[in-house]
C-alpha cells in the first residue's frame, strides 16, 4: 500500500509526437483511481509507465517513497490485471497465482497460504487444478485477478480487465472489484474507455484526451461539473447536449454577463417538456422537433433537433410521442453549463440577478 | 412386433431402399490407390528381405514370404558386413540414431535460441540477421558441401560424430518456425511474466519451452527423419566403417559385388526394412503428441 505519485510524465514513442503528454496525477493511500478517455488518448501509455513496462519519456512516477523511473517492472512492487488476462496457458490456476510468489524467493508453506486465501476470497477453490483453458472468461477474469491479489502489492493496474466480458457479467464483476479493492484497501489505477466504469469504480477519475489530463476529480464532481465540452460530451450517457451560443438567438434572457461564452450544455435528463410555445419556462425553453423514439424500458430518449441542432430528450416511462412531433422543452437555469470558445467550463457567466431569480425565472430564450 | 411399437414409431418407413451413391466409393477408390501406391513397395521389401540372395538374383522382387527372415536379420543385425566385415546392422543402426537425434535436437536447441534471440531482443541488425538466416534457407546442403567439408576437414573432425553432426545443426527452417510461433505469442504473457519477476532465461525456460512442445514435436518429427536420411555428407565425412550409418550401409552391402559373388539382396532388403523402423516410431510416437498439442488450443 502506498502513494502514487505522477509528476509531468511524457511519453515519446517516435518524432515529436506526445502519447501521453505532461500528465500530473496524485492518488492517495488505498484510492481507486480510474483512467477514462477515447480510444488512443494514451490511457494505457501511461498505465504501462507505472507498471514499467514502457520506458518513461519525461517527468518521474513515484511508488510509496521511491523515484520508479529506472527500476524493473518486478522491482515496482505493482501487480497488473491485463485485458486478455495473460494467464500462463500451460499451467494450473494454482501455478498461474503462485509462480510470481516462487520468481520471489517466497517460502512454500506461505505461497500455499496465500493461494488459497485468495482462492477462497476469489471463489477459486474448485478450480485450482485446472488450466486456464478449461476455465470461463468470468473464471479466467478471476484468476487474474488472484494473481494480483497473492502478490499483496503496492499497487495494483488494471487495463481495461472487463472488456472481454459480456455485459451482465461485466456489471457483476465490476460489483466484485471494487468491493475487493476496498477490503484490500490497495491502490488501484483503473483504465477504461466505458464511461460508467469509470463512475462506478472511482474514487478519482481522469479524464484524458489526446494524451492530457482534461479533468481530475471525484466522479460526480466531474459529472456535474465538467470541466470542458470534451468532458461534457464524454461523461454521462447519452451525452450532453451542447449547443453553439450563437444558435440559441440570445435576446438577452439568459442574463448572460461572460461574453466569452461558446456553447450551451444541459443533459438529457434536465430537460422538461413544457406546453407547446410556452413562455414561461424557467431558464433556457427551446422548440424541439421529434426525429426518433428510442425506448429503453424504465425511461425513453427522444432524439431529434432544436434549430439545425442535435439533441437528445429523457422521458420518464414510455414517451407518447411520434416522429415529427414538435414540442417545446425547457432547461432550469441552474442546469446549464457554459463553455468558453476553446471548450472550457465558464463560471459565474450569468448575472447575479439571473442567478438568484432562478426561482422565478422570468428570463429565457428562445430558439428561432 | 405388437402393435404398440410399431404404432410409436409411425413415420418410419417401412421398407426404404437406400440409394446407391458413388461418391463414397470414389472416395475410397482414391485412397485405397493412394495406400496401395505408399505400402506396395514396403510390402514388397519386406517380403523380399526373407529370401535369400540367389532367389532374389534369379526371381528378382518377392511377394510371397520365403524361409530366410530370421537368417537375414541375425545377419544384417549381428555380423559383420561390408568391405571389412568390421561393422553390422547394430553398430550402423547406433551410428544414425546418434546422427539422426544429434541432428534433430542440435537443429532445434539452436534455432530455438537464435529465434528467441531475434524475436525478444533489439540488437543492432536483428532484422538483418534474421533475413541472412532466411536466405540459407534457400541453399541446400548440397550447395555448400565443399566448403563445408573443407572446413570439417582442416579442423581434423573427419571420422567423428562431431563433424557429422555439427555442420548440419544450423537450420534456417528450424529458426524461420520457431520464429513465427514466438511471434505469435501475445505480448501480455511477455509483461505478465515480466511483472512476475521473470527474467529472460526464466521466461525462456518456464513459459516459452512449454507453450513450444507441439511446435518442438513436430520440428523434431521432421529433422529427425532428415537427419536419418542424410546420405551425401555422412558418405563424404566418414571412411571409417565404424561411423557408417544405415543409410550408407545398405548401398555397402550391394556394392560387394567380388567375382562370382551375388550381392546380398536380401540382407539389404532387411536392413532398408530395419532403417525405416526408427522414423516410423518417432512419427508414430510424436505424432499423438502433436495431435494432442494441436487440439489444446489457445496460447
Ligand atoms: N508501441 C507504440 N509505438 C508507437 N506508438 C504507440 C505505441 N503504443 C501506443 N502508441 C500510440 O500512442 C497513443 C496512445 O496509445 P494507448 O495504447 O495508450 O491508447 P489507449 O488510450 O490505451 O487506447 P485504447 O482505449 O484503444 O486502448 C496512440 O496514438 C498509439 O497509436
Ligand atoms: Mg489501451
Amino acid at each position: 500500500m502506498a502513494r502514487l505519485h505522477i509528476d509531468q510524465v511524457s511519453k515519446i514513442y517516435t518524432g515529436t509526437q506526445r502519447a501521453v503528454d505532461a500528465v500530473s496525477i496524485d492518488v492517495d493511500d488505498g484510492e481507486f483511481l480510474v483512467l477514462v478517455g477515447p480510444s488512443g488518448c494514451g490511457k494505457s501509455t501511461l498505465l504501462r509507465m507505472i507498471a514499467g513496462l514502457e520506458a518513461i519519456t519525461e517527468g518521474a512516477i513515484t511508488i510509496g517513497e521511491r523515484v520508479v523511473n529506472d527500476l524493473d517492472p518486478a522491482a515496482r512492487d505493482i501487480a497488473m490485471v491485463f485485458q486478455n488476462y495473460a494467464l500462463y496457458p500451460h499451467m494450473k490456476v494454482y501455478d498461474n497465482m503462485a509462480y510470481g510468489l516462487r520468481n520471489r524467493g517466497i517460502a512454500r508453506d506461505e505461497i500455499d497460504r496465500r493461494v488459497r486465501e485468495a482462492a477462497t476470497t476469489l471463489e477459486l477453490g474448485p478450480l485450482l487444478e485446472r488450466k486456464p483453458r478449461e476455465l470461463s472468461g468470468g473464471q479466467r477474469q478471476r484468476v487474474a485477478m488472484g494473481r494480483a491479489i497473492v502478490r499483496n502489492p503496492a499497487a495494483f493496474l488494471f487495463d481495461e480487465p472487463l472488456s472481454n466480458l459480456d455485459a451482465k457479467l461485466r456489471s457483476h464483476m465490476r460489483v466484485e472489484i471494487k468491493h475487493l479493492q476496498r477490503s484490500l484497501g490497495i491502490t488501484s489505477v483503473y483504465v477504461t474507455h466505458d464511461q460508467l466504469e469509470a463512475m462506478t469504480l472511482a474514487d478519482k477519475l481522469v479524464v484524458m484526451n489526446a494524451g492530457k489530463v482534461e479533468q481530475i476529480g471525484a466522479p460526480l464532481d466531474v459529472y456535474e461539473r465538467p470541466a470542458s465540452t470534451f468532458v461534457a460530451s464524454f461523461i454521462g450517457a447519452p451525452a450532453m447536449n451542447l449547443i453553439p451560443f450563437s444558435a440559441l438567438g440570445d435576446d438577452g434572457r439568459l442574463g448572460l454577463r461572460d461574453a466569452t461564452v461558446a456553447t450551451i450544455g444541459f443533459r438529457p435528463q434536465d430537460i422538461i417538456e413544457v406546453a407547446n410555445d410556452n413562455e414561461d419556462g424557467d431558464g433556457l425553453s427551446l422548440r424541439f422537433v421529434v426525429d426518433a423514439v428510442e425506448p429503453v424500458g424504465s425511461e425513453s430518449y427522444l432524439h431529434g433537433k432544436v434549430g439545425a441542432e442535435r439533441v437528445v430528450v429523457r422521458i420518464d416511462g414510455r414517451a407518447p410521442h411520434r416522429e415529427g412531433d414538435r414540442i417545446g422543452i425547457a432547461v432550469p437555469s441552474e442546469r446549464l453549463h457554459a463553455f468558453d470558445a476553446d471548450g472550457r467550463r465558464l463560471e459565474g457567466w450569468r448575472t447575479p440577478d439571473a442567478v438568484g431569480d432562478a426561482g422565478t425565472a422570468m428570463r429565457k430564450t428562445r430558439a428561432t | 412386433m405388437s402393435n404398440a411399437v410399431s404404432a410409436a414409431r409411425p413415420l418410419a418407413p417401412v421398407t426404404r431402399r437406400p440409394t446407391f451413391k458413388w461418391g463414397p466409393v470414389f472416395d475410397h477408390a482414391i485412397l485405397i490407390a493412394g495406400s496401395a501406391f505408399m505400402l506396395v513397395p514396403v510390402y514388397l521389401a519386406f517380403m523380399t528381405s526373407t529370401h535369400d540372395a540367389v532367389t532374389v538374383h534369379t526371381g528378382g522382387v518377392q511377394a510371397l514370404p520365403g524361409g530366410s527372415l530370421v537368417d537375414n536379420y541375425a545377419t544384417v543385425m549381428f555380423d559383420g558386413l561390408g568391405f571389412s566385415g568390421a561393422v553390422n546392422g547394430t553398430t550402423m543402426m547406433l551410428n544414425s540414431l546418434i546422427l539422426g537425434l544429434g541432428f534433430a535436437v542440435g537443429k532445434i536447441v539452436l534455432s530455438m535460441m537464435a529465434a528467441y534471440a531475434i524475436v525478444y531482443f533489439r540488437f543492432p541488425l536483428a532484422e538483418f540477421a534474421f533475413w541472412a538466416i532466411f536466405v540459407t534457407l534457400l541453399l541446400p546442403l548440397e550447395v555448400r558441401i565443399l566448403p563445408s567439408y573443407e572446413i570439417v576437414q582442416s579442423m581434423g573432425l573427419i571420422n567423428t560424430y562431431t563433424g557429422l553432426i555439427v555442420p548440419l545443426v544450423a537450420s534456417a527452417t528450424g529458426t524461420f518456425f520457431f520464429r513465427q510461433f514466438f511471434k505469435s505469442v501475445p505480448d501480455e504473457l511477455i509483461e505478465a511474466a515480466r511483472i512476475d519477476g521473470a527474467g529472460p532465461l526464466k521466461f525462456f525456460l518456464d513459459i516459452l519451452l512449454p507453450l513450444s512442445r507441439t511446435m518442438i514435436a513436430a520440428i523434431f518429427i521432421i529433422m529427425f527423419v532428415y537427419g536419418w536420411n542424410q546420405y551425401l555428407w555422412p558418405t563424404l565425412i566418414t571412411t571409417n566403417e565404424d561411423y557408417f550409418t544405415l543409410v550408407r550401409g545398405i548401398k555397402q552391402i550391394i556394392q560387394v559385388w567380388v567375382g562370382s559373388q551375388i550381392p546380398e539382396y536380401g540382407q539389404a532388403m532387411a536392413l532398408a526394412v530395419l532403417a525405416m523402423l526408427p522414423p516410423v516410431i518417432v512419427v508414430v510416437v510424436f505424432q499423438s503428441w502433436f495431435i494432442k498439442g494441436l487440439t489444446e488450443s489457445d496460447k
